[in-house]
């Protein structure tokens, strides 16, 4: 798979080098100055993209829990709370979702008295986490469902009560079936992160956007940024394959 | 008349639409034992379930040392870990060693020390003939054994009494008798039991009080030599008769 990825792109290349016009590549050719000015410019929104992503994520795996223990409930009226939230989410799309968050949340806070500016960092974070949220959730749902009913009464035999189960019980066992799907939610986020874009935050997406305008090169460009995405994908889709597989040895003894 | 560890006043309880418990009355007095027995679905389960609130019934009362069971939560938080259960299935905690299953109600909910919950856990494990497995995992275990664990991290929350679901039903017959070795002693040193089984040896031996259920009512009770000698009902025979047979 890699292979032909890799001898199809070397093909491209090679067209590229051709006089026949369609690739451009001395935009970002390392060998020149302009081009290796270009290059820096373009992937130094990977730290940018890097930073919201990680931050969202961290923010959706604790949103995510709260989310999904009153779906755990026997309360019906717990259970309603979280349908309601999980549905809503997840039938959002993201880009109204941030257009909402970025330029309707403030008049919101504005009519509370409370003068809090979202800026386009916020502003992605807030609505990736959300957005996220959703999907981690329902992976927390189906993590804590899998661990049999008898180790939930067995816990509150032995006189333990919901947060005790809970923390000692039931999430020490569906940790190894929640963090493999949660991890692979990361790369969820991240490809989405590029919305971002849109309202200004200057991540991978924003400066290869930029650097089309002024240098009329959109098909480099937008190669080297679709390359960007996929080693970071790929350095992600590493680290869940091993993720799952310590998971799924500790299974095993 | 001393009070009674459980008093069971006209529980009636519906799953929906389905009547499960019809008017249950029944009074276990403190250090006896109660077997019960009947036909699949008839509602054993059920009525140990609502004694530790795991089920709840809809009206009737509970009583609990004279503590009425509701949704109070002075109510839930005074049975806590007063009445242990043993599950047909163990229900061992399986990424815990067997000393951490036995120590984790002790120090969670009672607040002891590491140190006394584990001194607490070893002399039990002591009393249930398994003390050199304390660090395995359940997984490590037969059947026989996980059950005397299930046991023997009942006894370490010193309940006042102690509910069995078809205990024995899950195990090969070879280890029967090694669990059921353990409650009989249970039953000797004056614990409150009551014991779901079809193991009528065991009834015979340690029984004050025998229940027999049929479609969620107590259709008969009384003492195992009247229970066992001349069943009143014509379905008591016949559940008898069948068990009996194997
Ligand atoms: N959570 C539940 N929801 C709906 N019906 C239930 C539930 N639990 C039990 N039942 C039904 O209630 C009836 C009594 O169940 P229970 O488990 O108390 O019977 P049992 O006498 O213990 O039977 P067994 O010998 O098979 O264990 C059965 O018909 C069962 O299908
Ligand atoms: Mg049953």
């Amino acid at each position: 798979m890699t292979k032909i990825v890799l001898s199809l792109s070397l093909v491209a290349l090679l067209a590229g080098c051709s006089s026949s016009g369609t690739w451009g590549w001395y935009v970002i050719d390392p060998t020149t100055k302009s081009g290796w000015i270009n290059i820096t410019f373009l992937v130094s929104g990977m730290w940018n993209t890097i930073l919201i992503s990680v931050i969202a994520a961290a923010i959706s795996i604790v949103v995510g829990l709260i989310v999904a223990l009153p779906g755990q409930s026997s309360k019906r009226g717990w259970r309603i709370v979280n349908r309601v939230y999980v549905e809503l989410v997840r039938s959002i799309p993201l880009l109204p979702m941030l257009f909402w968050v970025f330029y309707g949340l403030p008049i919101i806070f504005k009519s509370m008295g409370m003068n809090v500016p979202i800026d386009p960092f916020w502003g992605a974070i807030i609505t990736l986490a959300i957005s996220d949220s959703a999907f981690t959730a329902e992976i927390y749902r189906s993590g804590i469902q899998s661990i049999a009913r008898g180790q939930r009464e067995a816990a509150q035999t032995v006189g333990l009560n919901y947060f005790q189960t809970m923390r000692y019980v039931i999430m020490p066992q569906a940790i190894r079936r929640i963090l493999p799907p949660l991890a692979n939610q990361f790369i969820y986020i991240v490809k989405m992160s590029a919305f971002a874009s849109v309202i200004g935050m200057q991540e991978l997406t924003r400066r290869a956007n930029e650097l089309v305008v002024t240098e009329y090169r959109p098909l480099e460009i937008y190669s080297l940024l679709i390359v960007e995405y996929l080693i970071l994908v790929l350095i992600i889709s590493a680290g869940v394959r091993w993720l799952e597989r310590r998971m799924g040895s500790d299974e095993r003894q | 008349m001393a009070q009674a560890a459980i008093e069971l006043v006209n529980v009636n309880k519906w799953f929906g639409d389905f009547h499960v418990l019809k008017d249950i009355s029944l009074t276990v007095g403190t250090g006896e034992k109660v077997v019960i027995c009947g036909p699949s679905g008839s509602g054993k389960s059920t009525v140990v379930r609502c004694i530790n609130r795991l089920e709840e019934h809809q009206n009737g009362t509970i009583n609990l040392d004279g503590v009425e069971l509701t949704n109070d939560p002075k109510s839930i938080a005074s049975i806590q870990g007063e009445v242990g259960m043993v599950f047909q299935q163990f229900n061992l905690f399986p990424h815990l060693s067997v000393l951490d299953n036995l120590m984790l109600g002790p120090m969670k909910a009672r607040g002891l020390s590491r140190s006394a919950a584990e001194e607490k856990a070893r002399f039990y494990l002591e009393r249930v003939r398994i003390p050199d497995q304390a660090d395995k995992k359940p997984a490590q275990l037969s059947g026989g054994q996980q059950q005397r664990v299930a046991i023997a991290r009942s006894l370490c929350m010193e309940p006042k009494v102690l509910l069995f679901d078809e205990p024995t039903s899950a195990l090969d017959p070879e280890m029967i008798s090694e669990v059921l070795d353990v409650m009989v002693e249970l039953a000797h040193e004056g614990m409150t039991m009551v014991v779901v089984t079809h193991e009528m040896g065991f009834a015979h031996k340690v029984a004050d009080k025998m229940i027999f259920m049929d479609e969620g009512e107590i259709v008969e009770h009384g003492t195992p030599e009247q229970f066992f000698a001349s069943p009143k009902t014509e379905r008591c025979r016949t559940f008898l008769s069948q068990i009996l047979k194997h």
